[in-house]
């Protein structure tokens, strides 16, 4: 099988934007085409990762829109709705159609808007993902994470400020990634002294309420090198679940999506967490980058919170994580930002990302949908 | 008898088992853990549990109560057990103190949030601590 290349990337600014969802994906659709060289007619497949775009905004069918707007018919298209992992499930979507020879050019487009609405509202069309068990308590996507900050923090006799941590190293990337949502350090009181959101998280825990967009490229490598030299190689993916409702979980700080995914992406790429030089992870809250950080095998059960306390995943550390600021200092518009995140290991792995650089050769993206109910690993490449 | 004091004399909290053992709270079509039809019903009303992981939320959605209290407790059955989530009566309550269920006939306002109100149900079980 041929492997399967990233030839273009792009992502929009993050943060409240005036557009609305169809301009913000032809924004992040037109600068990828432009990044490749590519023509809007020479795309075969296109996929939209997307919550939420008729809930939020009154607004679906924005595959057949975009297709429109950037003038790429006949192209085959459709939407890919993982909530929260939109934008990995989209990459698994592009690879899937490129690998299995389908398509040999494939637009990926994650993008949301929601800055319009309520934190209020826009905390309800997220939590409309949970059971009628969980929605009739009002259960929400950040009192998950304080149930589960509540129960890790006990087991594991981490201190608290470790997950504050977590907040000041990602806003202070934030400040050099042009395109996210808060470029402004915090330090650690601030976040340890801001109002309580679920106990024991409090507002700096917390990633924000976002509209942006991302896109990419995707085709054989031997079509790639027709366009460019400047290009990464996705090299393993993997998509895999957990119980919709959370409680069911034997163990609520163990994210069994996180697990199996990472296992199959490491096989497929014959790589182990060992050989990864850069991450991205879905840092919605801060607990879920410790978690994900032990589940993806970068240290051991209960050891995530030292990795961040040791400042091993700094962005000068032995692995950095999250050097776009992730999505706690970025932003987090649902569908993109998988989407975003490996824009950010591409980017990387090119040496493109600037004062963010990091020294990399293998990069990986972790994508969480729900609180942990929907997850997909990509690994990327450079191409030598 | 009213009509809304006869849903709280007839309200249950039940989990369900299937043939190999298994529990879960709520039930599923099949049995998550092996694919079996979950048959029988466990009543876990008149039972208590204890707290595994409890949390305060403080910025609700839209007809939920603020602050919300809610915990994750665990019921012991016969040596099984089962988890289940829910509103907690009050705060102060801490992992591995020990709750029972209280019925409350509307945990929070249907119309106000996005789900159809026809949907599902909303009365349910508090754990108010023993």
């Amino acid at each position: 099988m041929e492997r399967v290349a990233i030839i273009g990337a792009s992502m929009t600014e993050f943060g409240q934007r005036d557009g609305w969802i169809r301009d913000l994906l032809a924004e992040a659709g037109t600068a990828c085409l432009d990044d490749a060289g590519v023509r809007p007619d020479e795309i075969e497949h296109l996929y939209v990762s997307n919550m939420a775009s008729g809930e939020f905004e009154g607004q679906t069918g924005i595959p057949n829109a975009l297709v429109h707007d950037l003038g790429a018919m006949p192209a085959y298209t459709q939407r890919v709705d993982q909530t929260s992992s939109s934008g990995g499930a989209g990459i698994y979507a592009a690879w899937q159609s490129v690998a299995s020879e389908a398509s040999e050019m494939t637009l990926l487009v994650g993008g949301e808007k929601m800055t319009h609405r309520t934190t209020g509202e826009a905390t309800d069309v997220i939590a409309s993902l949970t059971h009628p068990v969980e929605y009739k308590h009002g259960v929400t996507l950040p009192s998950f994470a304080g149930l589960t900050a509540q129960a890790y923090l006990d087991a594991y006799d981490a201190p608290r400020e470790s997950l504050a941590r977590v907040a000041v190293k990602n806003h202070r990337n934030g400040v050099d990634n042009p395109h996210a949502q808060f470029r402004k350090e915090v330090d650690l009181d601030t976040v340890l002294e801001s109002p309580i959101v679920a106990d024991p998280l409090r507002l700096y825990d917390f990633c924000p309420i976002t509209d942006g967009s991302a896109a990419l490229l995707f085709c054989p490598e031997s079509v790639a090198k027709e366009y460019t030299d400047d290009y990464t190689v996705l090299t393993g993916i993997a998509g895999a679940t957990d119980t919709h409702v959370v409680h069911e979980r034997t163990d609520p700080t163990v994210m069994g999506g996180v697990v199996e995914s990472s296992r199959q992406a490491y096989e497929m790429a014959d790589r182990g967490p060992e050989d990864v030089d850069v991450a991205e992870l879905h840092d919605m809250f801060t607990i879920l980058e410790v978690l994900q950080s032990e589940d993806l095998g970068f240290f051991e059960k209960g050891e995530g919170w030292r990795g961040v306390e040791e400042g091993v995943t700094t962005r000068d550390g032995d692995l950095p994580v999250n050097t776009s600021g992730g999505l706690k200092s970025k932003g987090h518009p649902l569908g993109a930002s998988g989407v975003a995140q490996a824009y950010e290991i591409h980017q990387q792995l090119l040496g493109e990302a600037g004062p963010r650089q990091v020294d990399c050769e293998v990069g990986l993206a972790c994508n969480v949908g729900g609180f942990g109910n929907c997850v997909t690993t990509t690994i990327l490449e450079g191409a030598a | 008898m009213s009509e809304q004091a006869d849903d709280a004399v007839d309200a249950r909290l039940e989990a369900h088992r299937c043939p190999n053992g298994h529990l879960t709270y709520p039930g599923h079509p099949r049995c998550p853990e092996c694919g079996e039809p979950q048959v029988e019903a466990v009543d876990l009303t008149d039972r208590t549990a204890e707290v595994v992981t409890w949390t305060t939320s403080t910025a609700t959605p839209p007809g939920v109560r603020e602050p919300n209290h809610l915990a994750i407790v665990e019921f012991d059955v016969a040596g099984d057990s089962v988890r289940a989530i829910g509103q907690l009566t009050t705060d102060g309550v801490a992992v591995g103190d020990e709750v029972k269920p209280v019925y409350a006939e509307q945990l929070r306002d249907p119309e106000a949030g996005i789900r159809d109100p026809e949907s599902q149900e909303w009365d349910g079980f508090r754990f108010e601590p023993v």
